[in-house]
């Protein structure tokens, strides 16, 4: 069968529901954050097959843009990673609760 | 024959991606973050082959530069930084699990019923190419005003970051 725009759409389809999964199930903050990059990834390849089978480019730059907002992202993240870490000596989401009402 | 290389690229692909990114995840041999990244990195690679089976070269290349060689170095160096021990078996929450996979399994149910309610025309033979040139074009003419934009995100956020760093913040 030849691969067209739904083989790669359920590919991106079945990384994002992996990478939600790693957010609701993971504890640990990194990780957390590592599947978010997951899910941003999925999009950016749901965004290139559509680029792709439409004969549009549009998409391609939506990616590009995509990808450098989160590299800013991922800096910013992970220096308040860093700022929370030096405060409570803990990375994980089950330490920071001083937010529970 | 000409047509199917291609094809059982994508599967080889798509089964790396899919499989780096499950170890990602829930890695059951190790719970070391570290290993985590490096399976990101490999979902990441993986993820570029099927940029370049699209014919959007530009983008595999960036993939690799941005994501493998800037983002997973910038996580590996926190993660050293912080000095993290390989993560304590605590007791899962059995409702958070099952919340979980409930809201995970409905969105993939939602996902795949409107995959298989739109009709897709990918029967027109794709032309497009994501070359530098093309792709360079279209970003200096039609949309400088967001590439633009885009540099005073990078700016703001390295301001950010290097007051987020500092070491008493007042």
């Amino acid at each position: 069968m030849h691969v067209g725009l739904e083989h790669y759409l359920t590919v991106s389809f079945l990384l994002f529901a992996l990478g939600l999964l790693g957010v609701i199930m993971r504890r640990n903050l990194l990780v957390i954050y590592m599947s978010l990059e997951l899910m941003l990834n999925a999009a950016n390849l749901a965004l290139v097959a559509f680029s792709r089978f439409n004969n549009k480019l549009d998409g391609q730059v939506l990616v590009f843009f995509i990808i450098t907002v989160a590299a800013a992202e991922v800096s910013v993240g992970l220096a308040l990673i860093v700022a929370l870490y030096r405060r409570r000596r803990s990375a994980h989401v089950e330490d920071l609760t001083s937010m529970k009402f | 024959m000409a047509n199917t290389f291609p094809d059982i690229l994508f599967y080889v692909f798509a089964v790396l991606t899919l499989g780096c990114g499950a170890l990602v995840i829930a890695n059951p041999f190790s719970r070391n973050p570290v290993t985590s990244a490096m399976f990101l990195v490999l979902t990441i690679i993986s993820m570029a082959g099927l940029f370049v089976l699209l014919h959007a070269f530009f983008l595999a290349a960036v993939q690799i530069l941005v994501y493998a060689g800037a983002v997973i170095v910038l996580f590996l160096f926190v993660i050293m930084l912080l000095d993290l021990k390989a993560e304590t078996m605590r007791r899962i929450k059995i409702y958070g699990f099952i919340a979980g996979i409930v809201s995970v399994g409905a969105i993939l149910a939602i996902f795949m019923k409107s995959l298989g309610a739109t009709p897709l025309n990918s029967d027109s033979a794709p032309a497009v190419e994501g070359n530098t040139e093309p792709l360079g074009k279209l970003l200096f003419t039609h949309y400088v005003v967001p590439f633009e934009v885009v540099s005073v995100l990078l700016l703001v956020a390295m301001v950010g970051v290097i007051l987020l760093s500092k070491k008493n913040l007042d």
